[in-house]
């Protein structure tokens, strides 16, 4: 019953992380629109990704970014836009309808302990999928798709019988991964897997997950605020901002050159696990907080903590142009990709201020 | 209505403790310890018997310092800060030394305790929303801080929240003091409750993950505001987290826990650069960085924290430890200065707790 092909077991060919030749898109979202009444959550996001690619979607907490992977996996029904998965539109899709296309899709969730059912075994919970989407013939098949499933993830079999509560946050949190990998999906959705866990055990969650999809080759939307963890797994960055995206483009350029001022503020206020670089460093300490997703600021959405706004900026809204390789929504950044760096004393008359010197710089 | 200490200067000024606010860089701290922890352990009796959570903890913080004390989940260090001002829970066995300035502060009555907490010794915790209360508008809750403690009438403590609102950050003060914590947003709520917490100019801010459950374009502020603090007011601050970016970013001194000990301390560069215990180092590699050719990989360290259990003769790091040997499972390691390290201020120097230490780097810079 499903009208997916089974996937081949190629996988994007490791040393290189930028695919060579275009791959067809897994996913594609087209102007996505979620509302929860008068919440404006996302407001028109469009993002592809390709096959083997993990995109990562970043932003401050109620910046829309965990929204869209639910309304991806569809667990929301957006408002507007569409959601293609592998060419299919899925947006309407019904209930029935939307069935075959489940097993093209999982999702990790941040808290392993409140995303596990606690009254089943670990067996139980990596062959739900393969028994709600009848992807097993019989029982042993199943048993043995679960296995290897944990097999894959780093479990034994003597896991098998256990409950969640045996184990520990970062065996949960494989254990989500083995549930969500078992029906091959094409896309995976990892909203914030690692911000539960302790460091040493984050390392081990995100070299596993960079070797699942090294092997297993499919497409990863991740979601996170953690920027360190997008530097080491991440090919492409999509920074969002009260419901859409500033700034989408290979990662390597964009946290060597953030080109958004937005981008510029987020990357430069996650501290460097490095005394010397970190106090080195000009911070860009931003004004106020993110506004109200109710009546978002006109114009560009950031003109009202931007340091380098003019007055076109509270008009205008800033079309998504293509720069320089990557996609920017900002009046100030050049056809050429050159633009104000915020980071840079004396480009503006806030930035890099110390916070309780801002004063008379607040509204 | 006398006002007494720390009431009269507007906080715009540098507080009574006596930090020149010109001086852009952090004071040295030239002068001992404010707060001083010797042999600290804490236990709790439990219906399975006892465990212990700090065991043996020696600490120093001096005026105008920021010590971070780093470790994870379970570690102890929570336990440890609470510990100091005596807000553990009955069940709770402290043993050992804590003095404040000169004042012993473990098994002090609580008669004693109660002025010193909120007055000589601050707290913010994780969460501001879990410190406010929500049914009293934020002044209310600042001026009480300064009519218990310093007893200032009602239009002084006013006077006195809007000046304290003001020196943390906040926008309008004077419209902000009469709002209730849920118009504010979550790093507006946080900041207040520094506020509250720096209101009578405490000796010793002890702040247990002040940023976590903020944004890190928030959190640049609040750590701000805390370096600002320590150098205007002088403060001592014991910084507790898991982010060794903050502690990068913020610290003079660090102080590493593991399973209840102290496995190491150091001035911040030093650790960054020449940790030398195994599980510092190991920490030190698990942070994600960006990605240096296909096959690099983060460093995980196997097995998992151990459970509390009654302190035993060894190292508590030992069974996830690659140099570990017999003489680690058999004997507990001493906390004992680097060799040639020749500094006699404790503040200074470098210690570590293994028996077979990382091999620092060669020195690059």
């Amino acid at each position: 019953m499903t009208t997916a092909t089974p996937r081949s077991t190629a996988p994007s060919t490791p040393g290189s992380r930028q695919p060579v030749e275009p791959a067809p898109p897994v996913l594609e979202l087209d102007n996505l629109v979620m509302h929860f009444g008068p919440v404006r959550a996302v407001d028109g996001v469009s993002l592809t990704i390709h096959r083997g690619t993990v995109v990562a979607l970043v932003g401050e907490s109620g910046s829309g970014k965990s929204t869209v992977g639910r309304c991806v996996v569809r667990l929301h029904r957006p408002t507007s836009g569409t959601i293609r998965l592998n060419g299919t539109d899925i947006t309407h899709l019904g209930r029935r309808a939307l069935r075959p296309h489940r097993r093209e899709l999982a999702i990790v969730f941040q808290d392993p302990a409140s995303s596990l059912d606690p009254r089943l075994t670990v067996g139980a919970i990596v062959g739900e999928p393969l028994r709600l989407l009848r992807l097993a013939a019989n029982r042993r098949q199943r048993e043995q798709a679960v296995v290897e499933a944990l097999r894959k993830v780093g479990l034994g079999v003597e896991y098998l019988h256990r409950y969640p509560h045996e184990l520990s946050g970062g065996q949960r949190q494989r254990v989500s991964l083995a549930r969500a990998l078992v029906s091959s999906p094409s896309l995976l959705i990892a909203d914030e897997p690692t911000s539960a866990l302790d460091v040493s055990v984050q390392a081990s969650v995100l070299n596993l997950l960079t070797d699942l999809q090294r092997d297993l080759g499919f497409a990863c939307l991740f979601i996170t605020h953690n920027l360190p963890a997008v530097e080491y797994l991440a090919d492409e960055v999509a920074v969002m901002y009260l419901g859409q995206l500033v700034e989408h483009g290979p990662a390597a350029a964009i946290f060597a050159t953030p080109m958004h001022p937005y981008t510029q503020a987020l990357l430069s206020a996650a501290p460097l696990p490095d005394p010397v670089e970190q106090r080195e460093r000009t911070r860009v300490v931003l004004r106020g907080d993110i506004p109200s997703a109710v009546e978002p600021p006109s114009g560009c959405r950031f003109h009202t903590r931007c340091p380098v706004a003019v007055k076109r900026c509270a008009v205008e809204v800033p079309a998504a142009r293509q720069v320089a390789g990557r996609r920017v929504s900002c009046h100030l950044v050049d056809a050429d990709g050159s633009g104000p760096d915020i980071r840079v004393a004396g480009q503006s008359g806030t930035a890099g201020v110390p916070a309780l010197r801002r004063e008379e710089a607040s509204p | 209505m006398t006002p007494t200490r720390g009431a009269v200067p507007p906080p715009a000024h540098p507080g009574p403790a006596g930090a020149d606010a010109s001086t852009a860089t952090p004071p040295a701290p030239a002068s001992g310890p404010v707060l001083s922890v010797r042999e600290l352990s804490v236990r709790f009796h439990t219906e399975d018997g006892t465990v212990s959570a700090v065991d043996r903890v020696d600490l120093d913080v001096a005026a105008g310092e920021i010590v971070a004390i780093v470790g994870e989940s379970g570690c102890g260090k929570s336990v440890t800060s609470l510990a100091l001002a005596g807000l553990l829970p009955p069940t709770a066995r402290v043993e050992g030394s804590v003095r404040l300035r000169d004042q012993e502060l473990v098994g002090a009555p609580e008669r004693l305790l109660r002025p010193l907490r909120g007055r000589d010794i601050a707290y913010v915790f994780q969460e501001p929303m879990t410190s406010l209360n929500p049914v009293l508008t934020i002044g209310r809750q600042i001026t009480e801080v300064l009519q218990v403690h310093q007893r200032l009438g009602r239009a002084a403590a006013r006077e006195r929240a809007i000046a304290l609102l003001k020196l943390v950050g906040i926008p309008s003060p004077e419209r902000r003091v009469d709002e209730y914590p849920h118009q504010l947003s979550g790093g507006m709520r946080q900041r207040v409750v520094i506020a509250m917490a720096v209101a009578c100019d405490p000796t010793v801010l002890v702040a247990d993950e002040p940023t976590t459950a903020l944004d890190v374009t928030v959190q640049a502020g609040i750590l701000d505001v805390l370096r600002d603090l320590r150098t205007r007011l002088g403060t001592a601050v014991l910084l507790i987290t898991h982010d060794l970016g903050v502690v990068a970013d913020i610290a003079d001194r660090v102080v590493v826990m593991y399973a209840g000990r102290v496995v190491e301390q150091a001035p911040v560069h030093q650790l960054f650069a020449r940790p030398r215990h195994p599980y510092t180092h190991a920490l030190l590699g698990a942070i994600p960085t960006a990605r240096r050719g296909s096959d690099h990989r983060l460093r995980e360290i196997p097995g998992l924290v151990p459970v509390f259990a009654e302190p035993s003769d060894n190292c508590a790091f030992a069974d996830r430890c690659p140099n570990a040997d017999e003489l680690c499972r058999s004997s507990t390691p001493p906390l004992e200065p680097v060799k040639g390290g020749q500094t006699t201020n404790p503040l200074h120097s470098h210690q570590f707790a293994c028996w077979h230490p990382t091999t620092p780097p060669v020195e690059a810079r």
